[in-house]
């Protein structure tokens, strides 16, 4: 495997005390469907983790109950040390589809998190023009979100998510409705903001290209009942030009390698 | 609209229609149909008459005050009956029917609960405009993005900054599209409630028009009349073309 570390170790892999997000025997059920089985998993601070299954194997369920916004029928998810028990300001989403209020500027949306936090209008504006102007959206603040590009929509998601400050990032999907040349920009661009701010990433994906192009951590979900299968730590290294993670041997490898471990899965 | 290649303006349907009353009314064949020019002529006089302009002013006033009670009351019953399973179980079928139940039978009543006045004017509006709004607003709730609400959950929105920052303006062109038919029904409301209690506003001059048969002050109350419920209609799709642009791409 060369200086790719393929890890097959049972979770928790980290050790506790570098673990910002810490989930314990997670189980949750819709109907008669078993979304997820006894979930264990550690995220260490200032990683990007992925969680990458095949659908149906709970990961976007996996990432809400992090998140809050869907309870868990057992099990604990702590923060910090601090049980979950809804959202909070340590945390910021950003949708699959985006979630930006079509009746807002970019600036208000970007800036929506922070005014739902009660700080004053010059404030929070000058931070949401900080972030706008990161995600590479200078120019578009006085414009609506359907004057927008779908990849240019998601970047307003992202800036909204960063201006809250929160120090674990939850991504789902974040990509999937981004059309395929903006979503390789997206990818690069987000490599470039994540050695800026010094966040935690949780990031759902069903790409595997996408989460071993991105990720310091892979945790494999399997579907039905949705449980960590294999959590893969690819060591590439992502200095230097981003064209050149895709023509890398570890990069072509670890993807060859997760794909015979989801085949399984795939009718 | 084309015909030969000349673009034809909007407006020329109707100045053909005008054209065909006018033709109709000379040749005096119908006598309840007077020509168009005298019809215009009757508004012209009509609208500097004392009793027009009091039974103007007696028509708007519980015309407006019957649409305001009825958008306060039929936003908010809406809303809830949109976010609230059990409120739209208990309410759901009741605004159903009286959406579209003949509300002309009921006038009757009104006049029992409140009496010969203004005041049961005032209840027809409400009750000709209420259940439309109630509905439109119930759809438009409905309707908002899942993700949407969670964004403003993750975000940490209080419930007050959820309805006010969110769901009454994701359902905002619902809204504004229940307003616009409540108002249609409104004027439908106001003209009915007059009529059958005969005494006040346009509904008196309708009976004494009618009643003499000065059928072209009739017509001219009803093209006045008309006439203001399409403005009020317009000025209303004014600002739903508006907020339908920001709107539009509701993701």
């Amino acid at each position: 495997m060369g200086a790719t570390a393929l890890r097959n170790k049972p979770a928790p892999v980290s050790a506790p005390n570098d673990a910002i997000v810490e989930v314990r025997g997670i189980c949750k059920t819709y109907g008669n469907v078993e979304a997820l089985r006894g979930v264990d998993l550690d995220f260490p601070r200032g990683k990007l983790t992925s969680l990458l299954g095949p659908s149906g194997c709970g990961k976007t369920t996996l990432l809400k109950i992090i998140a809050g916004l869907i309870e868990a029928d057992a099990g604990t998810v702590t923060i910090d040390g601090k049980p979950v028990k809804g959202p909070g300001p340590e945390r910021a989403f950003v949708f699959q589809d985006f979630a930006l209020m079509p009746w807002a500027t970019v600036l208000r949306n970007v800036a929506f998190g922070l005014e739902l936090r009660r700080r004053a209008r010059a404030e929070r504006e000058e931070i949401a023009r900080r972030y706008i102007a990161q995600v590479g959206l200078a120019g578009f603040e006085d414009k609506y979100p359907h004057e927008l590009s779908g990849g240019m929509r998601q970047r307003v998601g992202l800036a909204r998510a960063l201006s809250v400050d929160a120090e674990v990032l939850l991504l789902d999907e974040p990509f999937s409705a981004v059309d395929e040349q903006n979503r390789r920009k997206f990818q690069e661009d987000l490599i470039r903001l994540r050695t800026q701010e010094n966040k935690t990433f949780i990031f759902v994906t069903h790409s595997i290209e996408e989460a071993v192009y991105i990720s310091d951590r892979i945790v494999l979900l399997s579907p039905r009942p949705g449980r960590v299968s294999r959590i893969i730590e690819p060591e590439i290294d992502r200095s230097g030009d981003p064209d050149r993670i895709h023509r890398d041997k570890h990069y072509l490898d670890t993807v060859e390698e997760i794909w015979q471990g989801l085949k399984q899965y795939v009718e | 609209m084309t015909i030969l290649g000349y673009r034809i303006p909007m407006m020329a349907s109707l100045v053909v229609w005008c054209l065909v009353w006018e033709v109709l009314g000379r040749t005096g064949l119908i006598f309840i149909l007077p020509p168009f020019s005298d019809v215009l002529a009757a508004a012209v006089q009509l609208v500097q008459t004392a009793s027009w302009q009091s039974a103007t002013v007696t028509t708007l006033r519980a015309f407006a005050i019957g649409m305001v009670l009825a958008i306060l009351c039929g936003v908010p019953l809406g809303i809830l009956m949109g976010r609230v399973k059990l409120a739209d179980d208990l309410l759901g079928m009741w605004v159903n029917i009286f959406s579209s139940a003949p509300l002309s039978a009921l006038v009757p009543v009104l006049m029992i609960l409140f009496g010969f006045g203004e005041k049961t004017i005032i209840a027809a509006v409400f009750l000709f405009a209420i259940w439309i709004i109630v509905l439109d607003t119930r759809a438009g709730v409905r309707h908002i993005s899942p993700s949407l609400m969670e964004m403003a959950r993750s975000y940490g929105a209080s419930q007050p900054a959820l309805y006010g920052k969110i769901i009454l303006w994701a359902a905002l062109p619902e809204i504004l599209a229940g307003i616009r038919l409540g108002l249609i029904r409104g004027v439908k409301g106001v003209v009915i409630g007059q009529l059958l209690v005969a005494i006040v506003g346009y509904g008196a001059l309708f009976e004494t028009f009618s009643r003499n048969f000065r059928m072209a002050e009739f017509w001219a109350l009803t093209i006045i009349l008309f006439a203001f419920a399409m403005l009020m209609a317009e000025l209303i799709e004014r600002v739903e073309a508006k907020v339908e642009y920001y709107a539009g791409a509701r993701q």
